[in-house]
């Protein structure tokens, strides 16, 4: 397909491997902030092209695997409810709540249906106006246009029995709370290509002044990453730290302003709990107040809730770069993708997923 | 989750911006794509697809630029030296 299959070019990415090489002269940790390149990065050795002083770090953008306990715990509440159709990206089906996941209450006869867009929630809403449809609202800023959009149009049409459980979270405030950790190893990040063809990239500029880390907007074929590391070692070895684009097919600095005025139009900045980081502030959208009768937790009266996240899964440091996933215990062991102990496991944007399914032969 | 895979618009429908939609082809599975988000996309344009939204137009120039980047360095011309090996 074009703009995928040219980016996969084995000899270029050699190439981009050997550049690497030259300028090399120490050792550097870099992040790269999105699942989607994790997967990859891990499906295609990337790793295994890049000089060993350069150290790549898994970060925690995979909605799926944040999701805190009590928002998961909340959907399986709403997906029992006799009159709900509760729609959800299929990946969420698996993430385990406290002893079950949604995929156990679809099994039950729970009406749970996995869909591609949130258009389709509002469209299975306009076909059955005696039921409540509720689509579970998760993602990062890539997904909230869509997401925002499903719920403009319900307004705009009068579509009553539609509301979203929002789970959205922000990277720029978890990049941020990274970097702010006393041991943190992240030198240097790649930003999520997707989040920027969104928001653009001005947001990361004071991040880069602060911290004095250089951050490339990457992509997430091969040799996107190939360049975005290559640009980031480069920028560490002459001890610069800037915001550079490496991704410009797709992202402008601006972002995508139509979809931007939606989102502000129906989301406003929260505090929002991250899986196995805790809360962080300003991390998270939530409907505006205009808005608030779209709101699953205020329609159910389930908002207020917390849940403690359970001790025994490591994905908090595997989330914050601190740990790779075969230096747990439970590993491929009592943690699988069948039977999962955290989320990190389930997604196949999760550093455990990607870890099990492409590098099981290494551990 | 952030997944987005380009595809190549073959038709555009619709007046209302806020539901005009297109027939996109990706490698020849057509889907139909809200184009909301991209006001100014014309037909044989490649759109960034998320979750049944284009998000982004992908610029066909700067698509080149993995390839410009070796090529300012040197890199390159010794792959296209090396031939077909």
């Amino acid at each position: 397909m074009k703009f995928i299959d040219e980016y996969r070019d084995e000899r270029t990415a050699q190439l981009y491997s050997r550049a690497l090489s030259r300028i090399v002269t120490r050792p550097w940790t870099i992040m790269e902030v999105c699942g989607g390149q994790t997967h990859s990065i891990v499906k295609f050795g990337i790793d295994e092209l890049l000089p060993s002083a350069v150290t790549l770090v898994h970060g925690p953008g995979c909605p799926v695997c944040v999701t805190p306990l009590e928002l998961i715990e909340k959907a399986i509440e709403l997906a029992s409810m006799q009159n709900v159709i509760f729609c959800s990206f299929g990946d969420m089906l698996r993430v385990p709540g406290e002893s079950k996941d949604l995929l156990s209450v679809k099994a039950a006869g729970g009406d749970v249906r996995i869909l591609y867009s949130p258009l389709d929630a509002l469209k299975i809403a306009t076909e059955n106006p005696e039921r409540e449809v509720v689509f579970f609202a998760v993602g990062f800023e890539t997904t909230a246009p869509a997401n925002a959009m499903a719920v403009y149009q319900a307004k705009r049409q009068g579509i009553r029995n539609f509301s979203i459980l929002v789970s959205h979270v922000l990277v720029p405030p978890a990049m941020e709370a990274i970097l702010s950790f006393p041991d943190t190893k992240v030198q240097g990040f790649l930003a999520a290509g997707h989040v920027c063809a969104v928001m653009g990239y001005v947001e990361y500029e004071p991040i880069a002044d602060k911290y004095k880390v250089p951050i490339v907007v990457t992509g997430f074929e091969p040799l996107d990453i190939l360049q975005g590391i290559y640009m980031c070692v480069r920028q560490l070895e002459e001890g610069r730290a800037k915001v550079e684009n490496q991704y410009s097919r797709s992202v402008r600095k601006e972002g995508n302003l139509p979809a931007r005025k939606i989102i502000s139009e129906i989301f406003r900045v929260v505090p929002r709990k991250w899986r196995g980081v805790g809360e962080i502030p300003q991390s998270g959208l939530g409907l505006q107040e205009a808005y608030a009768e779209f709101d699953a937790e205020l329609r159910f009266g389930v908002a207020g809730r917390t849940i403690d996240e359970p001790a025994e899964c490591i994905s908090g440091l595997i989330l914050q770069g601190l740990k790779k996933p075969h230096e747990c215990s439970a590993f491929g062991t009592r943690c699988t993708p069948e039977h999962p102990l955290g989320a990190t496991m389930v997604s196949s944007e999760g550093a455990c997923a990607a870890y099990y399914h492409y590098r099981r032969r290494n551990n | 989750m952030c997944l987005a895979v380009p595809g190549k618009i073959l038709s555009i429908e619709g007046s209302d911006p806020l539901f005009r939609s297109g027939r996109v082809s990706f490698g020849g599975i057509i889907k139909n794509i809200n184009l909301a988000y991209v006001p100014e996309a014309k037909v044989d344009d490649y759109v960034l697809v998320h979750v049944g939204f284009a998000i982004s137009i992908i610029d066909e120039a700067e698509a080149m630029q993995v390839f410009e980047y070796l090529r300012q360095m040197g890199e390159l011309a010794e792959l296209e030296e090396g031939g077909t090996q």
